[in-house]
């Protein structure tokens, strides 16, 4: 405001001369955004890059179907981690699917009771905590309390604890979207609100409750912190729950903070699968969700 | 029949529901059960002193809370001023075609997990703090008077700077999703009324964008704290893990919180020790929900509703 009085009150060759000023003071600004911006770019480009290059060698048939070799022979895989990512997805998410969708369901179809805001709220709390917290809950509860020792069990339920609000707050979204008219249709034909919610509202919200639940397997897949004290890893094929299970991402961390070469070469490789399975992921829900709105 | 199963549903999907909740409470309650024995034996001398004596069951976690407060800080300070630059040129300047590409660039950096960035920093980015930053810093900075000191000693690498900096790294796609949301949601009248009376688009970004979009950044940057707090793997694998001591440089290896969770929590051989980690994540999960409380009061005064999709 200021400077726009001064212009307009000074002299004709001042008058220039604040107006370049302003000019060049803008153009100084943009170009630090735009700095600001590439530095923001080139970081992912320099660590999506450093992993496709360090990664690749890594990969071979070996990496997807041995097990980890014992320190000093080279060779190997890393395959009983990644079928324990996958069986910790399968138990995860067979908990916090259901689990957040109920929540969901209870916030936005029953939002008259008493108790659809402390869900809610439980939900953005839970959300907010350190992995590493729950980590230590479900250690507590389940490792030392039920189980009596690391267990894969425990690592499901752990991510399941990370997942279930993702799940929750994104299908409350969703579900949110569905329009009124349908479910007084439903209703004023005579359908019980359990059919309405079930036949109606969900397969109207089906791509998002999918699009919602797989993004929560993909964010919980690259977690470390809370199944380092509940999954711990194991460096032998085993699909037991009640047993110690190996994960990618415990794998990526044994590794680079071992001393072998070999063993930073399939820390790369096997972040270069988690990030590639992530990402693919990531990407095609983008895809999904921008066809949904158009 | 029909009817009657309508009761049945809404208390399946109800017990489903208040598992949440419960989770919580569950949470909370156990937490604090197991960091009794800790909170009652040291009380206040627990964020006061630094000695982490597991032999004379002696516990401070004075050095491990100013890890997490020194690389916290770094991180935001390192993080904002990048984040929110590059929120307002994509939202205010960049041509319309590349905005929503480049910020979903940016925002792909929240996907990669932590894991990967502690590998990465390990090998590619602890290497140049070592041999070039470090260095360069200390022959810069560090002869300046008073904030010298925080330049001093070996460049090592695995230290409270070089966990503040990874930190920095991970807490930027989060910074600047919710920078873009606030400044997307001012009226563009605010724009229009500035440049109608002549202000160039710095001015009118600066003087009728930016105030408008305050409290929704700061609740951005809240959110960014909120993160680098609990972060764990990443600083873990970079920041040192050994000196327990508050010298005030940032080149020595220093301990956060979370990364002495993750260090000990297997070791811990008595009660008191367990107890004395588990405090450590009672203080996480406290400041936790404080800064998340604080964090979306804020962002909720920019914005309506949560920025969609943005915050997870």
């Amino acid at each position: 405001m200021s400077a726009a009085v001064t212009t307009i009150s000074g002299s004709v060759p001042a008058r220039h001369r604040v107006a370049a000023r302003r000019k060049i003071a803008s153009g100084v600004v943009l170009t630090l955004l735009m700095l600001g911006t590439f530095v923001a770019v080139a970081l992912l480009v320099t660590i999506l890059g450093y992993v496709m290059f360090r990664g690749l060698p890594a990969l071979n048939i070996d990496f997807f179907t041995q097990r980890p070799l014992p320190v000093g022979e080279v060779g190997g895989g890393v395959a009983p981690a990644l079928i324990g990512t996958l069986i910790l997805a399968a138990v995860s998410g067979a908990i916090a699917i259901p689990i957040g969708i109920a929540a969901a369901i209870f916030v936005v179809e029953y939002q008259s009771g008493r108790f659809a805001a402390p869900v809610r709220f439980a939900a953005e709390l839970i959300a907010g905590l350190p992995s590493i917290v729950i980590g230590v809950f479900v250690w507590a509860f389940l490792v030392r309390g039920v189980v009596g020792h690391y267990a894969a069990i425990a690592g499901g339920v752990a991510l399941a604890v990370i997942m279930i609000p993702i799940v929750a707050r994104t299908v409350e979204e969703v579900l949110r979207l569905v329009p009124h008219s349908l479910r007084e249709a439903a209703l004023a034909l005579g359908a019980p609100k359990w059919k309405v919610i079930l036949a109606i509202v969900l397969p109207t919200a089906r791509a998002g409750v999918i699009t919602a639940s797989v993004l929560a397997l993909a964010r919980s897949a690259g977690e470390t912190a809370p199944l380092l004290l509940t999954a711990l890893g194991n460096d032998f094929f085993s699909t037991d729950l009640l047993r110690p299970i190996g994960a990618l991402p415990l794998q990526i961390y044994r590794y680079a903070i071992s001393p072998y070469d070999d063993w930073h070469t399939k820390a790369w490789g096997a972040s270069l699968v988690l990030v590639i399975v992530i990402g693919a992921i990531g990407l095609a829900l983008r895809v999904v969700a921008r066809q949904r709105v158009r | 029949m029909t009817r009657a199963f309508d009761r049945v549903f809404a208390a399946g999907v109800a017990a489903l529901a208040l598992l949440v909740p419960f989770t919580l409470v569950a949470i909370t309650l156990l937490i604090v059960i197991d960091s009794w024995p800790a909170l009652t034996t040291f009380g206040l001398s627990y964020f006061t002193t630094t000695e982490w004596d597991p032999v004379k069951l002696v516990f401070g976690a004075a050095a491990y809370v100013y890890g997490t407060l020194v690389t916290t800080i770094i991180a935001v300070l390192l993080a904002a001023p990048v984040a929110i630059g590059a929120a307002i040129y994509l939202t205010e300047f960049a041509p319309r075609l590349i905005r929503a590409p480049i910020a979903f660039t940016i925002e792909l950096l929240a996907y990669i997990p932590s894991i990967v960035y502690g590998l990465w920093a390990i090998f590619v980015m602890v290497p140049v703090m070592r041999s070039t930053i470090e260095p360069g810093l200390q022959a810069t900075l560090g002869q300046v008077p008073l904030i010298g000191h925080l330049f001093s000693g070996t460049p090592v690498g695995f230290d409270l700077l070089s966990g503040g900096v990874v930190l920095a790294i991970m807490i930027l796609p989060i910074l600047m999703a919710v920078s873009r949301e606030v400044l997307l949601a001012v009226p563009p009248t605010q724009r229009e009324a500035m440049i109608g009376l002549g202000a160039t688009r710095w001015e009118a970004v600066s003087r009728a964008v930016l105030p408008y979009a305050r409290p929704g950044i700061i609740g951005g940057a809240v959110l960014g704290v909120g993160r680098a707090f609990g972060e764990t793997m990443a600083v873990t694998m970079v920041v040192g893990n050994s000196s327990r001591e508050i010298s005030g440089s940032l080149f020595v290896p220093g301990y956060t919180m979370a990364s002495a969770i993750a260090n000990q929590f297997v070791e811990a051989d008595s009660e008191l020790y367990f107890s004395a980690i588990v405090e450590i994540a009672l203080v996480l999960l406290l400041v936790a929900v404080v800064v998340n409380g604080v964090a979306r009061v804020l962002i909720r005064r920019s914005i309506a509703d949560r920025p969609a999709g943005v915050v997870i």
